[in-house]
């Protein structure tokens, strides 16, 4: 670390008598982005743009490129399991974002209030978030499990007994949905408490006076002036579905996919594609469609927030 | 939903049965939502026998299940690579984000515009979406199964600096005024002024930062197939293929996992639930 802190003083000293102090705060400020502008290149930017280059080869093994052409795109568009996987990425997306929005949103109205009690419960919804996937998968696997799962046990009280949570393609999605739900809500709840604060009082009191009911009051003040909030909610948390930012490891660890491909989501398929059987190649290829839809989303999510939410000085 | 929103605060004395029923439907949903970890929690101290039973409180609690899991399998040699890898990730990564938030945020210089929107357009790219490729590059960077390879890929996220950036957007211009008139340099500036002013953000982010990367999977994973080199997370992962019959041991393994990071967040739990709510892009 030792190199980053001496240039900008090193630049500053050799180049006091020649540079003007605009050009001092020039190379000054490309000196303090470098290091991260480096990295981000190598380790972001690169794998984006390679994702494409490395879609028109064929990987062999270790090493063994083979240029292919758009045959990796035309294996994609033949191949039934990436459109199975594109099908399950989108149902679960489908399930998972209103049902996080809703959810969310439920618990930080339940919440809403600053006291000591609601700063515990709000504590307790977020718990769940604390913990890594992987042990939360872990979890979840063995509440469930065929027959002995606590949840098993649970069940025949609500009138249903001897569901196959994962061993069953009809609710293997499901389970995994709620539980992603289940990790993820608290970290909404919180988003929504932050938005909920910026909602000034006032507004409250006005319609209150004017004989609005609680549902009136949510209906015509808490929602519309939630609206930045409630955007940033349903975008990210829709690209987090798509991309697999959660979902990979709570799949990878319960299902691995399965059974019958039921929770194979695009980016577990893409691993397997890659890591099990070494077709590098095709699992470039069907990264760079989702680079490019994500690079839109975000283009179109940069452009939507300028407005109000980012300043420039 | 009467009780939130009315509008005249009834005072501590004036408990309603509303209130009350509220406060109950909250503690209820609470403990349903606790229930996975309490549940965790109980098996690992419950012998294998018991461990198929219902009931959330052991009869005989043993603790045979956390001796067996320390002592069988190299937990702690996992827990020791866990910590060195985030708390690696973190110094380096706050080191690096403010600098680059300070002069994103405060220094004028052609193409700043240009380099923070470049950043902010890998905002939404989370690694899953580019494992394959960044795999490639860090094996022909040599870096796999090594500590670099853990570590350096794990730097370099927007989001840190992003938020630094609109930190320090936040700070009055008359700050660094009196130290440029006196001739200081930039460096100092930052090291000086900026970097002790940003101690209650930086906090938060190195919290954020460490629990991010001993929560991570995916990508040591990936990276390191050598078992000495294993972060928890992948030795637990492989512990549940291995033993996935024993209840009792996942359960001590999983309890073992997650404890550093619900102690660490029962410690700061105040400065991580505020950091993510005013993370919502403010």
């Amino acid at each position: 670390m030792r190199p980053e802190q001496k240039k900008p003083d090193q630049g500053k000293k050799a180049a006091r008598r020649r540079l003007s102090a605009k050009h001092r705060e020039w190379l000054s400020g490309y000196l303090f982005v470098l290091p991260d502008a480096i990295g981000l290149l190598i380790f972001l930017g690169l794998p984006m743009v390679l994702s494409l280059v490395l879609a028109v080869f064929e990987v062999n093994g270790f090493g063994g490129y083979r240029y292919v052409g758009m045959a990796n795109f035309v294996r994609m568009a033949k191949d039934p399991l990436f459109w199975s996987a594109v099908r399950v990425t989108a149902v679960y997306a489908v399930l998972l974002v209103p049902l996080l929005y809703v959810c969310g949103l439920g618990l930080a109205l339940l919440v809403q209030k600053t006291n000591r009690f609601n700063a515990i419960m709000r504590a307790m919804f977020f718990a769940p978030h604390m913990v890594s996937l992987v042990v939360v998968a872990v979890v979840w696997q063995f509440m469930v499990v065929d027959k002995i799962g606590v949840i098993n046990k649970l069940t025949p009280l609500l009138g249903i007994a001897g569901i196959s949570f994962l061993g069953d393609p009809q609710f293997a999605l499901v389970t995994v949905v709620f539980v992603s739900l289940w990790f993820l809500m608290g970290f909404y709840m919180l988003i929504f408490l932050g938005g909920l604060q910026d909602i000034p009082k006032e507004y409250y009191e006005a319609a209150t006076i004017d004989g609005a009911g609680p549902f009136h009051c949510f209906w015509h003040v808490t929602l519309p002036l939630l609206k930045p909030t409630s955007f940033f909610v349903l975008m990210v948390s829709m690209v987090a579905a798509v991309a697999g930012a959660q979902a990979f490891d709570i799949i990878y660890v319960m299902t691995k996919g399965g059974p019958a491909n039921s929770t194979s989501v695009l980016i577990v398929y893409i691993y397997q594609q890659a890591f099990s059987f070494g077709a590098f190649g095709y699992a470039a290829a069907m990264s760079s469609v989702l680079v490019i839809v994500l690079m839109l989303v975000t283009a179109i999510f940069f452009a939507m927030t300028k407005g109000g939410r980012f300043t420039y000085d | 939903m009467t009780e939130v929103r009315s509008s005249s605060y009834p005072s501590s004395s004036q408990v309603t049965i509303a209130r009350i029923l509220w406060m109950l439907v909250t503690a209820i949903l609470a403990l349903m939502i606790l229930f996975p970890l309490l549940w965790m929690v109980s098996i690992a101290f419950k012998t294998p026998a018991e461990s198929f039973s219902a009931n959330l409180f052991p009869e005989r609690p043993t603790l045979e299940n956390f001796k067996y899991v320390l002592t069988g399998v190299p937990f702690l040699r996992y827990m020791a690579n866990s910590f060195f890898v985030s708390a690696s990730v973190t110094v380096i990564a706050l080191f690096f984000h403010t600098m680059a938030g300070y002069a994103l945020a405060r220094l004028r210089f052609p193409g700043r515009e240009i380099i923070f929107l470049a950043i902010f357009s890998t905002f939404l790219v989370s690694l899953p979406v580019i494992i394959v490729p960044l795999f490639v590059i860090v094996r022909a960077m040599g870096m796999l199964n090594t500590y670099a390879g853990l570590i350096v890929p794990a730097i370099f996220n927007a989001f840190g600096i992003f938020l630094l950036r609109q930190y320090y957007l936040s700070l009055p211009r008359e700050i660094e005024e009196a130290a440029i008139v006196d001739g200081a340099s930039y460096w100092r500036i930052y090291w000086s002024i900026i970097l002790p002013l940003s101690r209650p953000i930086m906090s938060a982010l190195a919290i954020l930062f460490f629990l991010a990367n001993w929560n991570a999977f995916l990508w040591p994973l990936t990276v390191a197939s050598r078992a000495d080199l294993w972060v928890v997370q992948v030795g637990i992962a492989n512990f549940k293929s291995q033993y996935s019959a024993s209840w009792n041991y996942m359960m001590a393994a999983s309890t073992i996992v997650a404890i550093p990071t619900l102690v660490l967040f029962i410690i700061f739990q105040r400065q991580i639930m505020d950091s993510l709510k005013t993370s919502g892009l403010k």
